[in-house]
């Protein structure tokens, strides 16, 4: 079952939470809405599950070709796992998965016994079978987390909506759900979204990013692209590290930080003042000249444990910089703080200024 | 010499930890002396007093008192009364509370100020106003004479006062827990595929039962025993117009003391069954409402 969403906006009052949207997601796919607090990617999600409606002259929204805009929350069919999970307080671990299915018209509703195979069979699932009994306040953020999520697989999803379904675990717990419920993806391939504010989770679990900002989508690609090969300022800046400088592109030269870059895919683009970011490990660092184009810089701090060293550099411009070197090169550069260092980036993203 | 030195450090172990917030004794117990001895003049005694003035002439006029006539039809009105406007009541405070909690609207907060009108207006005042209204020479009267229709002096009188004197309690109980509880388990349901009744009677119903079953042995206490506002609408017709607390005081006033503290004793002894049902009560709502509290507080919206 494929999603498509088409020029969708959304105001609460003064505040535009998505501005002109559309988004498709393929069947079995995994996908992630990505972005900052406020950037429009809950919003998304429960537009898409019917639990808000876009304001009137947005386009439609698909489920496999067919448009459910229309069609209220409960006849869509979706899982949608909430932040907070509520799960129903009053209720044990198997009420709760339950639910779903107990209150469907008496005609499609299963019979009891068949309930009690279908929920006890998720719970194995989600590897609660032995908590049937449980109420939510007697278990654990994962466990509930699990809960949540073998409630909405009861009634047969066709897609699976989850709104920051780790956001309220604690880090380890949240490493070890996360491949969980990657393999559950591959297990059941039901198509699935999920909206983080975590970088690494999104990189790490899906299969296409949506990055958004201010009710936007800035870049929709997989992982790798995205990190790679961001197509905004704001998904450099967002997905992970980096340093920043002024600089100006001129004749297909790129000029920033007492340096001069080849930069021929400006070749043809007038002379304009630019904005320059490289990522920490993309600045080789040496202590002599070796003959490639480098700024000197001296080095401030140096943070040694980790798997990773990172360097605070402040560049003869004036710039402060962060590198990242592993821990062989460092041991063998003998860099230490106070000592004068040649810096050489790897790979550069230019933007023009806005 | 070991045994000198191992003494003295044992024995600060073994004496009362001091806390250091703590007051001292006398401070203390002259507190709570205080707070006791007030609590005791003006609550035990005049209960105690009741029960005493009651029996006095015996158990046998005690029962006379009770089971006479006048005694019967105002015990029985007051039981009335209260079976019409509680369950009225109840549910127009789940549904105000479910209105206000769950959704936003336009003069909400005007609403929400309206349902505390009873509360601040003297008991008397409300009754004057369904006087004015409904009373023979007041807006309705003349349509209400010319259809032979009573309202004020009778039955639907004291229904009325009692329905608006007792309107608050269970919207007032039901809406901070509603909103601590927020609509989060509601959205849940609504993705499973439940219908409006559904969510209302599995989700809704069952997170605020014991808020709910508070806020109704409060109105039922404040219904059977409103004096103020059904004494101005009742007209005092023995025997027909006549509940519990207006019976007792024609009888206190006709100075038939034992006979009006038996009738009181009853509403004395309807006083301490709320009273316990409340603090039992009060214990599972505040339980609920932290269990809400710590579940919503977990993390922030993003």
């Amino acid at each position: 079952m494929s999603i498509e969403v088409r020029h969708i906006t959304k105001t609460f009052g003064e505040f535009t939470a998505l501005r002109d949207v559309s988004l498709t997601v393929g069947t079995g796919e995994l996908v992630a809405l990505l972005g900052p607090s406020g950037s429009g990617k809950t919003t998304l999600l429960r537009i898409i599950a019917g639990l808000e409606e876009p304001d009137p002259g947005s386009g439609p929204i698909r489920f496999h070709d067919e448009d459910v805009a229309d069609r209220s929350v409960a006849s869509r069919q979706v899982g949608f796992v909430f932040q907070h999970y509520a799960l129903f307080r009053h209720m044990s671990v198997f009420e709760n998965v339950a639910f779903g299915l107990r209150v469907r018209p008496r005609r499609l509703r299963p019979s009891r016994t068949s309930i009690k195979r279908r929920v006890l069979r998720l719970l194995k699932l989600v590897q609660l079978e032995t908590f049937a009994h449980r109420y939510p306040h007697q278990l654990s953020g994962g466990q509930r987390q699990r809960v949540a999520l073998a409630r909405a697989l009861a009634i047969e999803p066709k897609v699976l909506l989850l709104d920051e379904p780790f956001g309220a675990l604690d880090a380890k717990v949240r490493k070890e759900l996360r491949q969980w419920l990657r393999r559950l993806h591959e297990d059941l391939h039901i198509t699935s979204v999920f909206v983080t504010h975590d970088q690494d989770e999104a990189l790490e679990l899906a299969d296409r990013v949506v990055v958004m900002n201010e009710g936007r989508i800035e870049q929709i690609g997989t992982p790798d692209e995205v990190f790679h090969h961001p197509a905004t300022e704001f998904v450099t800046t967002f997905l992970g590290q980096v340093n920043f400088f002024r600089g100006r592109v001129e004749n297909g030269k790129l000029h920033f930080a007492a340096l001069t870059w080849d930069a021929p895919e400006h070749a043809h683009a007038p002379a304009q003042p630019v904005r320059v970011f490289v990522r920490p490990y993309d600045l080789e660092v040496t202590t002599c000249r070796n003959g490639a184009p480098c700024f000197s810089a001296r080095v401030d701090r140096v943070h040694s444990a980790g798997p990773n060293v990172r360097l605070d550099l402040l560049a003869e411009t004036g710039e402060r910089l962060s590198v990242e070197l592993s821990q062989e090169r460092y041991r063998a550069s003998r860099i230490a703080p106070g000592s004068q260092v040649f810096v050489t980036p790897r790979d550069v993203k230019v933007f023009r200024d806005s | 010499m070991s045994e000198a030195a191992a003494i003295p450090r044992a024995a600060p172990l073994r004496a009362r930890p001091v806390r250091a917030t703590t007051e001292p004794a006398a401070v203390r117990w002259l507190l709570i002396g205080a707070a006791l001895g007030f609590l005791g003049l003006f609550l035990v005694v005049p209960l105690v007093a009741v029960f005493l003035q009651a029996v006095q002439g015996g158990l046998r006029l005690y029962w006379a008192s009770i089971t006479e006539p006048a005694a019967r039809a105002a015990i029985r009105l007051t039981l009335w009364t209260a079976l019409i406007a509680v369950p009225v009541n109840t549910v127009f405070g789940v549904a105000a509370a479910w209105a206000i909690a769950k959704f936003e609207f336009r003069g909400k907060q005007v609403l929400t100020t309206l349902i505390d009108l009873p509360f601040s207006v003297s008991p008397v005042v409300s009754g004057l106003v369904f006087v004015l209204l409904f009373g023979r020479n007041g807006w309705l009267g003349p349509w209400l004479e010319a259809h032979h229709l009573r309202i004020i002096f009778a039955v639907p009188g004291i229904v009325l006062a009692t329905l608006f004197v007792t309107f608050p309690f269970v919207a007032r109980e039901l809406i901070p827990l509603m909103q601590a509880q927020g609509t989060e388990e509601e959205e849940a349901a609504r993705v499973l595929g439940a219908g409006g009744w559904q969510i209302f009677w599995r989700v809704t119903l069952p997170n605020i039962k014991w808020g709910l079953l508070y806020g109704i042995i409060l109105a039922n206490g404040r219904a059977m025993g409103e004096f103020g506002a059904v004494s101005v609408v009742s007209g005092h017709i023995r025997g027909h117009t006549n509940t519990m607390p207006l019976h007792v005081e024609i009888l206190y006033n006709e100075y038939n003391v034992t006979a009006a503290f038996a009738v009181a004793s009853l509403l004395a002894m309807l006083a301490l069954v709320t009273l316990a049902l409340k603090s039992v009560l009060q214990w599972k709502v505040a339980r609920d409402l932290a269990a809400a509290t710590a579940q919503s507080s977990k993390g922030p919206r993003p």
